[in-house]
This record gives structure tokens, C-alpha cells and sequence, in this order.
């Protein structure tokens, strides 16, 4: 059925051609995988596509607006609710703070290093991976906001995952049931540490190596202990979902499941490792200074 | 009859320069549309498909090298592995470009399905790589994607018909 001649054809064959892309992308595959050569050409595609990426969030904005319009007449309601809730979160704030002050005393006293504090950075996911092998988010705010790799992302629930690319502006997280990925836990109720793996799967992480006798319910909450000083501690990272104590193996089955989630919220907070909050350590921080200044005197 | 067709279909315009860039352009936007984790499961490859519909009908203008770099583009945004989209477009765009003069023979409804063949097969593709870096397999439901772009297909090729569609005058030629 050759029936078209092929005038125009020149360049090599089509096979030679997809022998040297498959050889290409392979080599790519590699340099990608166990070198960090390719980052700046990444960085550059992003820069490059960062218009097509905002305009695809377009429609979000535009929805957000419209929503905004159209909710005008609940804000009153809204306000009321958020009134009420500010009064009790400030309640607890105040505690918060003296607690804050307190806690720091004591680790004078005890003469421990004072705990990580950090600042915050309040940042939109932009769009989630089409396939389901990444278990990655992008985030709107990149180098130029003071993004690094390392950071934390959270939500009001708890730890979402890390930082792990960097663009000028944008930035990619990778969430903490992805595969490769381990965080550093604890459970709350008797200050039992673990670390806490991703399984790749929806919302799931599991504990490794934990012995079958091991004090561990089902409902445990486990929050980061902040060993490795990556994560600041006492973060919620999950609920233990599953128990599976088999006496034939050495250790039990644990499966958790994470509190905070990619898919609840479109807000985020990325922790940088000097955390404070600030609305809450006001006092702490008058309070620091006014040790600071004493010291000083003293010397 | 299908002879008629056959050479119809031969005479159909070249498609401008512009035209061919934006189509693609706006498949990475339909690829990158913030949505649900519900609908992210049915989401058709808006890439793929445009790079099948300009390596059926535009085959000097989109081949393997374009293929190639909107795979790269695709690896970037998707956070995905360098080269991975790459290589699973190329392999498509070799495929279409062998399969192509049996594709136009048939009705846009009869393509659908060798249209959702082709996609299966880069989606493939793209798990065989995935499982080769030792992902677990995500699931039967993968699949999806496929067939969604399967839908599609008549509606996108329509779209992008109507650019290139000649003015019908057989005695212009």
C-alpha cells in the first residue's frame, strides 16, 4: 500500500531517530536520578513556563473572587464565628505564651538548648502532579520569598512534607507518604520514638521496626520528636490506624495514617527553622530581652 | 471509498506555525489545571493528545523532536523524572508516524479506539519507568486516563480541524 511517494524526506530514518531519543531520555533518566546536573535546566523550564502555570491557576483566582463576592452577605456570620474563636484561641495564646516563658526557664535551668524556633512563610499550592507516583505538591512561593529546601510545610492540622525543589517562584514539596521519605516521630502519649516512613499510598505511613510488644494503640497520635532538626518537634504527623501483631515476625505492623493532607486545604505554612510565631511571643520576647540586657549589665 | 477518503484527507491544509504552538501550549495548561484528587485520576493526557492529533496530521511539522521536547517541558512541570514523558512521547509520536496512513482511513469515532490504544501505551510506558525506579504499581484505575483521552479524542481532533480544514474548492489544487 506504499501508494504516497515521500518527496520531501531527508535527515536520518525515523528509527534512528527514536533509537538516539530513547538512548537520550534514558541517559536522562540516569543523570537525573543519581546527579544533580539537571537542576539548573529544571530551574530555567519553570522560569520559562511560570506564565502557562499561573495561567492555569487562573481559574482558581477567578472562583476565589466569586466566591468572595457571592459569600458577602454570610460575613457578618462569619465574623461573629471567627470573633468567638479569636477570643478563645487568644485565651489559649496567653497561656501559650506564659507557658513559653516558662518552658524557657526551665531549660535554663536545666541547662538544655533552648528549643527550634522559626518563621513562617504562607504559601498556595499551585498544582498537584498529574500521575500518581509523585507525591508531590507545587507551591507559590519560591527562592524569592525566602523558600529553601529543607523547609517544613504544615497546615492547621499538622506536617504535610518538605521542601525538596526550588524555583525563584515557585517551589515543589514532596508529601510525607511518599515512598522515599521518613519523618522522625514520637508518639504523644508516652513520648515513644519511631520514625515514621512513607508507604506511597494515599494518606498512609508506616512504622518500621517497632518489637511486637511494643506500647502502641491504636489512635496514638504521633507528632515529630525533632530529632535531626529538621522538623521542629511536637508537630502532629499522624494516627495509628492499624496494628498487626504477628508472633512470627520480629517486629509488629503499624500503619498510620496522616492528619494534615494535601487535598484539605489550599493554604499552607512552610516552617523555616527559626519558627516563632509572632502574635504569641511578644511577651516571651520582652521578656528574653529583658534577660539579655541583665546579662549584659552583669558583665 | 476508503480510497476517496484516503486522498481527501492528503490535501488537507498545512497548519500554521502559531496554530500548532498554541494548541500545545494550551494542552500543558489543561495538563496543569489545579483540580481535585478525584478528577486527577480521570485526567486525559491533554498532551499526548495533541502531539497524536499533529503526528497524524502534521507529521513534517510535529515529529519525534518536538515530541521529545514536550515531554521534557511535561517532566519538568509534573515533577517527574527527566526524560520519562520524554521518552514515552517520542515512542508514541515513532508509533503514530508508522500507524498514521491506517488512522486516516477511518472515521474520527472509529480512531477513538486505536487512539485509546496508542495513550495506554505511552501510559505504559511511563509505569514500566515508574516500576523500574521501584514505585509500587498505583492501581487498575491508572488506567483511566486513557480511556477519558479515548472520549476526547473526536471532540480534540474536531477542535483542531477547524484551523487547517480546506476551503472546499478541488479545482484550487
Amino acid at each position: 500500500m506504499e501508494t504516497t511517494p515521500q518527496f520531501f524526506r531527508h535527515g536520518p530514518s525515523s528509527l534512528v531517530r527514536l533509537a538516539f531519543f530513547i538512548q537520550l531520555s534514558l541517559v536522562l533518566m540516569v543523570v537525573d536520578t543519581h546527579f544533580k546536573y539537571l537542576y539548573e535546566v529544571r530551574q530555567a523550564i519553570t522560569v520559562a513556563l511560570y506564565p502557562v502555570q499561573s495561567f492555569a491557576y487562573l481559574p482558581i483566582t477567578i472562583s476565589n473572587l466569586a466566591d468572595d463576592f457571592f459569600i458577602a452577605q454570610n460575613l457578618a456570620d462569619e465574623n461573629a464565628r471567627f470573633k468567638q474563636r479569636h477570643l478563645i484561641d487568644s485565651g489559649k495564646l496567653q497561656q501559650f505564651s506564659a507557658l513559653v516563658i516558662e518552658n524557657e526557664h526551665l531549660r535554663k535551668l536545666l541547662e538544655a538548648t533552648p528549643r527550634n524556633k522559626s518563621k513562617t512563610i504562607m504559601a498556595e499550592i499551585r498544582s498537584v502532579p498529574r500521575d500518581p507516583f509523585n507525591l508531590t505538591i507545587i507551591l507559590d512561593k519560591g527562592l524569592q520569598n525566602g523558600v529553601q529546601n529543607g523547609q517544613v510545610i504544615v497546615d492547621n492540622l499538622g506536617v504535610i512534607g518538605q521542601i525538596t525543589r526550588t524555583y525563584p517562584w515557585s517551589s515543589e514539596a514532596t508529601l510525607i507518604n511518599d515512598k522515599d521519605y521518613s519523618v522522625p516521630v514520637q508518639i504523644l502519649r508516652n513520648g515513644l520514638r519511631s520514625v515514621a516512613s512513607g508507604t506511597g499510598k494515599y494518606k498512609t505511613l508506616e512504622l518500621n521496626y517497632m518489637a511486637n510488644n511494643v506500647d502502641i494503640q491504636e489512635g496514638d497520635q504521633l507528632v515529630t520528636s525533632g530529632i535531626g532538626g529538621v522538623y521542629p518537634s511536637g508537630l502532629p504527623v499522624a494516627l495509628v490506624s492499624k496494628i498487626k501483631r504477628d508472633v512470627s515476625s520480629t517486629f509488629a505492623y503499624i500503619i498510620c495514617t496522616t492528619i494534615a493532607g494535601a487535598d484539605r486545604n489550599k493554604q499552607v505554612l512552610i516552617l523555616s527553622p527559626q519558627f516563632r510565631p509572632e502574635s504569641l511571643t511578644d511577651s516571651a520576647d520582652i521578656y528574653l530581652e529583658d534577660k539579655e540586657s541583665e546579662k549584659n549589665d552583669a558583665h | 471509498m476508503t480510497r476517496t477518503n484516503y486522498s481527501k484527507e492528503e490535501i488537507i491544509l498545512p497548519a500554521k506555525g502559531w496554530f500548532i504552538i498554541l494548541s500545545l501550549i494550551v494542552g500543558l495548561l489543561l495538563n496543569l489545571l489545579p483540580i481535585n484528587e478525584s478528577l486527577l485520576i480521570l485526567r486525559p493526557d491533554f498532551v499526548a493528545l495533541v502531539l497524536l492529533f499533529w503526528g497524524t496530521y502534521q507529521p513534517q511539522r510535529v515529529g519525534m523532536s518536538v515530541a521529545f521536547f514536550m515531554g521534557l517541558l511535561m517532566d519538568v512541570v509534573n515533577s517527574s523524572m527527566f526524560g520519562q514523558h520524554a521518552l514515552a512521547y517520542s515512542v508514541l509520536i515513532f508509533i503514530v508516524l508508522l500507524l498514521r496512513r491506517r488512522i486516516h482511513v477511518f472515521g474520527l469515532l472509529k480512531q477513538a479506539p486505536q487512539i485509546g490504544l496508542l495513550l495506554l501505551f505511552t501510559q505504559s510506558i511511563m509505569l514500566l519507568t515508574e516500576l523500574l525506579k521501584r514505585a509500587d504499581f498505583p492501581g487498575w484505575h491508572y488506567f483511566l486516563a486513557s480511556f477519558t483521552g479515548m472520549l476526547l479524542w473526536p471532540l480534540i481532533s474536531l477542535l483542531l480541524k477547524i484551523s487547517h480544514s480546506p476551503k472546499y474548492d478541488p479545482n484550487a489544487l
